[in-house]
């Protein structure tokens, strides 16, 4: 018994590797006994069981998508002020190879996988369906799908620290290093398995909105008077649909390695490990624009708003989103121009690459000439456009840079390398997503976030962020490799190292001032009682906030761009006030447990895989089967809502 | 009928919501074909990239099996003529031949289903298995990608068919009959690609 107990302790909960598994073992049990006895004492089961975690509804899905990604945002966070601090000085000890290498494995994926993703994801089911005057996207169920194929992927992947251990071969998990040979523990089968998991739920996703948003708008908006929001949405789907397949061959094939040993990327036997590079990057630079493509399309909403004018050259816009989205398909080869292939293969990524930069030119100067002469309002939305205009540009200039095949031999995986991404999945990405939070906050929650806290937490972010990364620039140009979990104190690099690890710390201070604002806002922010609190333009505005669960009694008719802002200008906002004779009943789709448990079930096969205890997974993929053929036969899975239940709510909201 | 849908009977705007849903279903569902044809040109493109690094083992002259691969081809292509056969049926609105066409489709597909395993039996029991090598490891991934597939719409057209039996042909259940043809002729057109791109150049290319 006591030698089963040891080798339990040794080899799943990893006892023997010191305070740090043992303090992230007591945090999560002390957190899962805190949450489960705030859920018993306030007898709060129930509401989330029928509120939230049977929901259909979009905007409910959305808050979920958004409460995950801020949690991941701190997991991906901590890893990061843990790899800064390791980095502070010349040998420092906080963290030895093995857990520096599992950390930026950890922090790469949870950011990009775990916390980029669910946060547009939680923008597009926000803001899409009401932008479009929709009651909800194309098809709910699968919705809800995907967001528990998410959560439970995010879930299966975080346990990994506590159970097993953590992957260690980077986030792009190369082989043969990733291959079962040179990583022989589980960490990177926790890896393969919740990435698999999670790429489906997106994919599902991508169809999702391509389908709400192609085949479900209020009469009379036509594709060209769609919001920038919903077309970046649009573009961002399209490239989901066409790049995760690839993502989803790679990881399947090296856990085919790992699990049964086959040979398509070992040394051995003829594989070849170039392939999986190939593979996932025709995945992993399509991903890049999957994630920033909504942060444009944020930014143009946002600019129009608050610089109180019509966007300057929608057209190109429209025409930009869609050019990034095929050139995406064509640059996937400038990760790894020192891979060997020629000349001229380098020659055309290369060429892709820097043409990619025409289109997010022409969106950077319409947002430029959007501002100029605009009655521009400083609220905290505009503060991270504006603020995102200088950072991307420079992120941009050093892609550029490095788009410069000859040149890249001597960038390649240096810290200007990670200087650079950072910059622009930084102030690109996250300055969007952050300002899209912000943004559509009110008509989430109906309360605005504080704008005093609100601005601490952008200026500690925003310095810290230069403090944190332009010295990286000049540390790649002076050799610093990235993934170095030390150097020596004679090369050079110590002050630099300091003051980027100070940036970090500012950057933390920052994330963390953005929660105290949530926390102080739900008691305290300005509550939002007209549903317009930005003076808005488009749809969504209409609407009062938070949006009755049927959005839109009436469906309103569009008839231009900026359907709201028009009708305002033109004193004509009654006319989409409900009339009471226009209601009729509506059609809903019925809330379900199956999409959670669905989630469960494939948790429980990317468990048992991970760890090759294969009854396990039989259990889970039978029971993913089961509720695959239990949904086949269902024909009951719409509701209606009565007009006097609907009349009961609008008088309620004020609205009739 | 469902309860909401007689809840609601005689309400033209929501009878042709429902019509429209049908629409909708079936667009969501050529897109999901497209995202399931990406899946395969990652495998062929790996499986053309892996073809030659056989490692001294089996090549695809000395395990393709030329009357093999000849017969499940024709029992798959014959499936997806019978199952576009019950799609007509499905339009002209007779139940019975609709049941009957989504039957010889599945008996056809579990024929090719079987053919299918009998070869992979064969190929391994000559020692040509999957841990072989890089070649044998992207030829039974792709091939089996695509028998997985068909054997998932192999239950699919059982569940299918059954529906048909028991509600008879409807605005759900024609969609449901569409869709799953749709499924069945894109694995004919990935195993017609597999018969050239593996098969037919394999034992003719050097």
């Amino acid at each position: 018994m006591m030698a089963f107990i040891h080798h339990f302790t040794k080899t799943y909960l990893m006892w023997n590797e010191g305070p740090m598994i043992w303090t992230s073992d007591v945090l999560i049990l002390l957190t899962s006994i805190g949450i489960l006895a705030a859920l018993t004492y306030f007898k709060k089961w129930k509401w989330l069981w029928t509120e939230w975690l049977t929901t259909v509804d979009h905007k409910k899905i959305g808050i979920m998508y958004l409460i995950a990604a801020l949690l991941m945002m701190f997991r991906g966070g901590t890893d990061a002020e843990l790899l800064r601090t390791q980095l502070i000085q010349p040998g420092m000890k906080l963290l030895t190879a093995e857990h520096y290498d599992q950390i930026f494995t950890t922090h790469g994926t949870i950011m990009i996988l775990f916390m980029a993703m669910p946060f547009i994801f939680a923008l597009f089911n926000i803001a899409v369906p009401l932008q479009i005057g929709a009651r909800d996207v194309a098809y709910p169920y699968l919705n809800a799908i995907s967001l528990w194929l998410f959560f439970f992927a995010a879930m299966l992947f975080n346990i990994s620290f506590v159970f097993g251990g953590s992957p260690d071969a980077g986030w792009v998990s190369y082989p043969p290093l990733s291959e079962l040979g040179f990583d022989p523990g589980v960490g990177e089968n926790y890896y393969l398995l919740a990435l698999q998991i999670t790429g489906i739920g997106s994919i599902a996703t991508g169809i999702n909105f391509i389908v709400t948003i192609l085949k479900m708008r209020a009469p009379g908006m036509t594709l060209m008077r769609m919001p920038l929001f919903t077309w970046a949405t649009l573009s961002a789907s399209i490239i989901i649909i066409f790049a995760f397949p690839a993502l989803t061959v790679a990881l399947a094939l090296l856990l085919l390695d790992r699990t049964i040993g086959t040979h398509f990327f070992t040394i051995a036997h003829g594989g070849d490990p170039m392939m999986f590079i190939n593979l996932f990057w025709i995945w992993g630079h399509p991903e890049v624009y999957i994630v920033i493509l909504p942060s444009f399309g944020v930014f143009s909403e946002v600019v129009a708003t608050f610089a109180k004018k019509r966007i300057f050259g929608y057209t190109s816009m429209v025409v930009s989103l869609m050019l990034i989205v095929i050139i995406s398909f064509f640059v996937w080869g400038h990760h790894f121009f020192t891979m060997g292939t020629g000349a001229n293969v380098n020659a055309f990524f290369a060429f892709a690459t820097m043409l990619i930069a025409i289109p997010t030119g022409v969106k950077v100067f319409n947002w430029l000439f959007t501002m100029y002469r605009g009655r521009i309002r400083l609220a905290l939305p505009m503060l991270w456009t504006i603020a995102f205009v200088p950072t991307f540009a420079i992120g941009g200039a050093t892609g550029v840079m490095l788009a410069v095949a000859p040149a890249d031999y001597q960038y390649h995986n240096s810290y200007f390398l990670i200087a650079h991404f950072h910059q622009v999945l930084i102030g690109g990405t996250v300055f969007g997503l952050i300002a899209g939070m912000y943004y559509w906050w009110p008509k989430m929650f109906g309360f605005k976030l504080d704008e005093r806290l609100g601005r601490w937490a952008f200026w500690f972010f925003n310095i810290g962020f230069y403090i944190c990364f332009m010295p990286q620039y000049a540390l790649g140009l002076m050799g610093m490799q990235r993934r170095m979990f030390t150097y020596p104190a004679n090369m050079g690099w110590n002050t630099l190292n300091l003051i980027s690890t100070i940036g970090a710390y500012l950057m933390g201070i920052g994330f963390l001032f953005i929660v105290l604002q949530i926390a102080y806002s739900i008691r305290y922010g300005e509550r939002d009682l007209t549903g317009d609190p930005w003076d808005g333009r488009t749809l969504e505005w209409s609407l009062p906030s938070p949006a009755p669960h049927y959005n839109f009694a009436v469906i309103p008719t569009v008839e231009s761009r900026d359907a709201w802002w028009e009708m305002k200008k033109q004193n004509r906002t009654d006319e989409w006030k409900v009339k009471e004779d226009e209601i009729e009943p509506i059609l809903m789709p019925k809330s379900s447990g199956r999409p959670f448990m669905f989630g469960v079930a494939f948790f429980v096969f990317g468990f048992g895989m991970v760890f090759h205890w294969f009854i396990i997974a039989l259990v889970g993929i039978l029971v993913v089967f089961g509720i695959l053929a239990h949904r086949a036969f269902e024909y009951d899975d719409e509701y209606v809502i009565p007009v006097d239940e609907i009349k009961h709510v609008e008088v309620g909201l004020g609205r009739l | 009928m469902s309860v909401a849908q007689e809840h609601i009977h005689g309400h033209g705007d929501i009878e042709a919501h429902h019509e429209e849903h049908q629409k909708i279903k079936m667009f969501g569902f050529w897109l999901f074909v497209s995202t399931d044809m990406i899946l395969f040109a990652c495998l062929f493109a790996t499986y053309l990239v892996l073809r030659n690094h056989t490692d001294g083992g089996p090549t695809p002259q000395q395990i393709f099996d030329v009357p093999g691969f000849t017969e499940e081809t024709f029992l798959l292509l014959t499936s997806s003529f019978t199952g576009g056969l019950a799609t007509l049926a499905s339009r002209n609105g007779k139940k019975n031949q609709v049941v009957g066409w989504l039957i010889v489709t599945i008996l056809l597909g579990l024929g090719f289903v079987g053919l299918e395993l009998k070869e992979f039996l064969a190929d391994i029991h000559m020692g040509a298995t999957a841990q072989r090598s890089g070649f044998l490891s992207a030829f039974y991934t792709l091939v089996a990608t695509h028998g997985c597939h068909v054997s998932m719409g192999i239950l699919w057209l059982s569940a299918t068919a059954y529906q048909v039996y028991k509600r008879g042909i409807n605005a759900v259940t024609a969609r449901k009959i569409f869709i799953v043809n749709l499924y069945w002729h894109f694995l004919d057109v990935v195993w017609v690609l597999i018969f050239t791109v593996v098969y037919l150049s394999g034992v003719t290319l050097p």
